[in-house]
């Protein structure tokens, strides 16, 4: 058993000390007859070259994104990540650390977690962010909890255009008589948000892009939410959108969260991702999560350490503002190296190759009888309107070697009027023949 | 004017039906450096025992409960800009709010300075 | 003899310890990456193109971002500086009590990377992915034996959030069978913060628990507070104070004839898993943090990964997604209709990366190898109490422990040392201080958890290490205690100043 370095002779020298003759007394608290004895009806332990074979069987079992074209988005998105990134995050004091409790010591992931609060805060347009939580849809969650506490209102009027799954987490986190108001499934960004926003409207929350891609305009919710004392919530899920599209907190937006996956973090089949939550200053105090702040040491050095603690379970317990612990530490450290490496031009220029090239595939593949595009407006995902059920021609591209995106109805399976709607994402990952390819076979599948 | 303190370690200052409330110098010592103090809105009423403010310090939150009942009439806005007042001069200006008395016969049962004294020794 | 001057010095003469320490190569200041890098600064090659802006509706960026660069050599530096800085399980000896700070096997990570795992999308059609579907299925197979439970939610994303998804399915199944009224969560004193923060968090009315002068919590107080308007109990087993709850079973008993259910956080099964069943001990739920018990990283703090075991009772409400088995392969149940299922808790289907190398670690370690990890766990843990057993005051310290050894500070009275100093003093000693002050139950706790990683002469130069130091307490160097760390990266940082006026962002300082 390779993980365990002890010898027999170490046991019985260390049972000699403590003053026993089994290890098994020290369980003696353990009643006798539901001890197992030896018999755990598990397969017994196995060689590095057997594990290594098994996983890589299992996982030859699955169609990666990298064997051939692949559009697949819908909150979670496929982007290349610099080699440096994953060595970085690889090294043993940032891998294996804890969480920074002990700042002497911690540096080295406190100033990381500071940057990534700044970088957090600069593309969002907010004034503070925190050091992350588990993904985009609970830190959507957490938004919608935390506008609550702050206008002590509960209404939460949700958009249709929003992840049909982060909706669904907030209708977990938030009970529908706790006033969550979900408008319906809104395909083409028609929906008028602001006749639901009444004086005991707690938030707006808006996706943008939306769930179908759909730009959404922030500058006039914000306005509307204002004006009734509401706060506005604004999810992103494609982050690299930020390097184009205006920051939602220049157009008024009060609490910005984004699914951050798509900087520094692969795909892994839907998690670890990290989430980012960012607000005004004014609102620290209702944030969740940990937070990183800078400060001096007993030598007048600079240093990080982690603060505002008493908004964290560990010390209100049943009194905090959320009982988020663990978060999504290295996931935003990937983040913070990834977006280091592109900086403010990179990040810019990787957003327009993004956009451009999605420009480019929606044009072809509206061309194709039976395909129309939905969109007035996206960033690198948009959504088709086929003259079939999506589902089954995702599939049948499939066994073309396509990967064609998401059909909505696989998300909103009890909707008939999205039935025929798929969702395609383009990102800098994607070449011509990978669209040549796509075209080809949709035109071969619709036919 | 009479001081009266809790067993929790609120001091309030009568003065006419104006009651002014903070913590005790016991209590700062033992909570250690504030760094934030959470405070009601001025007009908002409390009944004896509610909880009023929340004074914070690094590692700890302690509620502060309403020595007696009655309607807030001021709170200490200097201490969002300087919460260490509570600490240099918890009597004096780390007061945290004032509120109305609405029985002063409330007081009564609470602690005058020397049994508070003989309360922490 | 002549002595020859010429060779280095060997000796240190006026050691300074008011300036910095350690070689300034290998212990750098850094700055943040805003000072080093510029706008014009990127470790990525891409073309300056040209788009239009048709199918942007008016909304391209006009802010700034402000977000200055770094080239790949400089990104590369600058991390690696920072990573310096950090101490890690890799390095040393990680007490931290309640923590499980274990080895962290690196197949695991090789296994987490191949491509047919870290390379797939959660919404790719599900007969790409069954690969996927059949590890998470394994996975699932592995904690329901190891805890002889019925199903188990995989997705909560980490401890707190299995925590939520484990009491929300509590409060689904007592909603579905009328008991809508149960608002009181019975929670030990001795509980993790989460516990309670969870409870409240659903909406229930905290009610503690003491605990016995033993440090477990007695069948009698539990049954004392049980009572119609009882949703369920939080209990920790082992609990955080390092010992097994004897009347666990008692409990149990006595929390379903009150028909309240059991939720046990299972934070600490590394002491027990292939030892003793939860599910066998009664209880209904228990989220596993697989980055403490199975030995994925903890990455400076998560990602985690926390699946819930659920007994028969709650099964039914689990929450989606969850992989179904069937004649033609792996099915993905996606969503909750018709069923009884309270929802979902994240946006795909949890912590795939973390599933991946908890289940390299099980099949590595085997269901003989991990009753092996469990048993030295608690081995390593009571060794090291009986090593410092005569120095240090253990509250509960008649009894064996199980995986962690927990001290109080009155070891320290009169020496003007407390538990924060004593802490910051085994830095200096080459050591991550253990948990402190935690449980809040003991005065000025230290808790100290070694974890089955160490190897004997490890645990003997930590038990040396920790005795050297108390005598050093306790014959009147407070010094070395007060000024601690004097060999870290910092001294101690000023978090009343960080906490009164926060600095949360780097600030351009022209604009300041």
């Amino acid at each position: 058993m390779r993980y365990l370095p002890h010898s027999e002779a170490d046991r019985q020298h260390m049972r000699a000390v403590i003053g026993i003759s089994r290890t098994d007394e020290l369980f003696g608290a353990v009643p006798d007859t539901l001890r197992l004895g030896d018999a755990v009806d598990l397969p017994g332990h196995k060689s590095e070259i057997e594990v290594d074979r098994y996983m890589r069987a299992l996982a030859a079992k699955n169609r990666t994104a990298g064997e051939g074209p692949f559009f697949v988005g819908a909150g979670a998105y496929r982007h290349h990540v610099p080699a440096t990134v994953d060595h970085l995050i690889q090294r043993s004091e940032f891998l294996t650390a804890y969480t920074p409790y002990q700042p002497e010591i911690s540096q080295g992931t406190l100033q990381t977690l500071f940057e990534f609060q700044t970088q957090v805060a600069h593309l969002t347009g907010m004034e503070v962010a925190n050091a992350s939580m588990y993904d985009g849809s609970t830190a959507l969650a957490e938004a919608a909890l935390m506008a609550q506490r702050l206008t002590r209102r509960d209404k939460l009027v949700v958009s249709g255009g929003v992840h049909p799954h982060y909706r669904d987490v907030l209708a977990t986190y938030v009970e529908p008589d706790d006033g969550l108001s979900l408008m319906p499934t809104d395909v083409a960004a028609g929906e008028d948000l602001i006749a639901g926003v009444d004086d005991q409207t707690a938030a707006i929350i808006v996706q943008t892009p939306d769930f179908f891609g759909h730009l959404r305009d922030v500058k006039s919710l914000a306005d509307a939410a204002h004006a009734q004392g509401a706060l506005l919530i604004v999810c992103v899920t494609e982050v690299i959108s930020l390097g184009l599209l205006e920051a939602p907190g220049a157009l008024g937006a009060d609490i910005v969260v984004a699914e951050g996956q798509s900087l520094g973090n692969p795909l892994t089949f839907g998690g670890p991702y990290v989430g980012l939550l960012a607000t005004r200053n004014a609102f620290v105090r209702q944030m969740p999560g940990r937070v990183c702040g800078e400060t001096l040491d007993a030598r007048g050095r600079r240093g990080f350490v982690l603060t505002l603690s008493t908004r964290e379970q560990h010390i209100r317990r049943e009194k905090a503002t959320s009982n988020i612990c663990t978060n999504s530490g290295l996931c935003a450290l990937a983040f913070t190296i990834h977006l280091s490496l592109l900086g403010e031009q990179g990040l810019f220029r990787l957003a327009k190759l993004n956009h451009k090239l999605a420009r480019n595939l929606s044009g072809r593949l509206a061309a194709i009888p039976g395909v129309e595009l939905l969109n007035k407006t996206f960033f690198n995902e948009f959504t088709l309107r086929l003259s079939r059920p999506a589902a089954a021609i995702v599939d049948a591209l499939a066994e073309h070697g396509v990967l064609a995106g998401v059909p909505a109805s696989r998300l909103l399976p009890n909707e008939s009027s999205v039935e025929n709607l798929l969702t395609v994402a383009v990102t800098e990952t994607s070449v011509e023949a990978d669209f040549d390819a796509y075209v080809s076979a949709l035109t071969e599948v619709l036919k | 004017m009479t001081i009266r303190y809790t067993e929790d370690h609120e001091y309030v200052r009568q003065d006419g039906t104006t009651g002014t409330v903070g913590i005790s110098d016991y209590a700062q010592s033992q909570l250690g450096d504030i760094v934030f103090v959470e405070l009601p809105n001025v007009g908002a009423s409390f009944s004896k025992g509610d909880e009023i403010a929340v004074v914070e310090s690094v590692k700890a939150a302690s509620e502060i409960y309403a020595p007696v009942s009655g309607t807030i009439s001021a709170v200490n806005d200097a201490l969002s800009g300087s919460p260490d007042l509570v600490n240099s001069d918890p009597m004096g200006e780390g007061w945290l709010i004032k509120m109305s008395i609405d029985d002063a016969g409330e007081l009564d049962g609470l602690m005058d300075e020397a049994a508070y004294t003989d309360h922490i020794a | 003899m002549s002595l020859n001057t010429q060779g280095r010095p060997t000796a240190i003469e006026n050691v300074d310890t008011s300036g910095q320490v350690g070689g300034a190569a290998l212990l750098p200041d850094e700055p943040l990456l805003f000072e080093i890098g510029g706008p014009d600064h990127s470790g990525v090659d891409l073309d300056d193109i040209e788009i239009d802006d048709a199918f942007l509706g008016g909304q391209k960026r006009e802010t700034p971002l402000d977000l200055p660069g770094l080239t790949e050599p400089e990104a590369m530096r600058h991390y690696v500086r920072l990573s310096r800085l950090n101490y890690s399980i890799d390095a040393g000896l990680y007490p931290l009590g309640s923590c499980t700070m274990k080895h962290n096997p690196r197949l695991n990570e090789k296994a987490a990377r191949l491509p047919g795992f870290a390379d797939i999308h959660p919404l790719q059609p599900v007969s790409t992915v069954q690969g996927a579907l059949e590890l998470m299925g394994e996975l699932a197979h592995w904690l329901m034996v190891l805890t002889n439970t019925n199903a188990v939610a995989l997705s909560p994303k980490a401890g707190a959030h299995g925590e939520l998804c484990g009491m929300m399915a509590i409060h689904a199944a007592h909603r579905a069978n009328g008991q809508d009224h149960r608002d009181v969560v019975l929670v030990p004193e001795s509980a993790h913060g989460t516990n309670p923060a969870t409870a409240a968090f659903l909406g229930y009315k905290v009610k503690p628990i003491p605990a016995a002068g033993d440090g477990t919590v007695r069948a009698a107080d539990v049954e004392a507070a049980l009572g119609p308007d009882v949703a369920a109990i939080m209990l920790t087993n082992p609990n955080t104070v390092g010992l097994f709850e004897p009347e666990i079973r008692k409990i149990a008993d006595a929390v379903h004839a009150a028909g309240a259910y059991f939720y046990c956080d299972g934070a600490n099964f590394n002491a027990i898993m292939g030892v003793v069943r939860p599910g066998d001990l009664g209880i209904d739920a228990m989220h596993i943090n697989l980055h403490k018990t199975f030995s994925t990283p903890h990455g400076g703090g998560g990602p985690g990964a926390g699946p819930v075991v659920l007994s028969e009772a709650l099964a039914p409400f689990a929450p989606v997604p969850f992989v179904r088995k069937t004649d033609e392969g792996f099915e993905l149940v996606e969503h909750g209709e018709g069923s009884e299922s309270f929802g979902r808790m994240t946006a795909f289907h949890g912590q795939m990366g973390m599933y991946v190398r908890a289940l390299t670690y099980m099949l590595s370690h085997g269901g003989d190898g991990l009753r092996q990890a469990a048993k030295d766990a608690v081995l390593n843990a009571n060794y090291i109490k009986a090593r410092i057993k005569d120095r240090f005051s253990m509250p509960f310290g008649s009894q064996h422990c199980m995986h962690e050894v927990l001290c109080d500070d009155s070891f320290l009275n009169g020496t003007g040392v407390t538990t924060l100093d004593f802490a910051k003093a085994m830095i200096d000693e080459g050591y991550h201080p253990m948990t402190m002050y935690f449980p809040l139950v003991v005065h000025g706790a230290m808790l100290i958890e070694p974890t089955e990683s160490e190897s004997l002469p490890s645990l003997d130069a930590f038990a040396d290490a920790l005795i050297r130091l108390a005598d050093a307490a306790k014959e009147g160097d407070a010094e070395r205690f007060t000024n601690a760390p004097q060999t870290a990266p910092r001294a101690r940082l000023d978090e009343t100043a960080a906490a009164r006026k926060p600095v949360l962002k780097w600030t351009r300082s022209s604009d300041a």
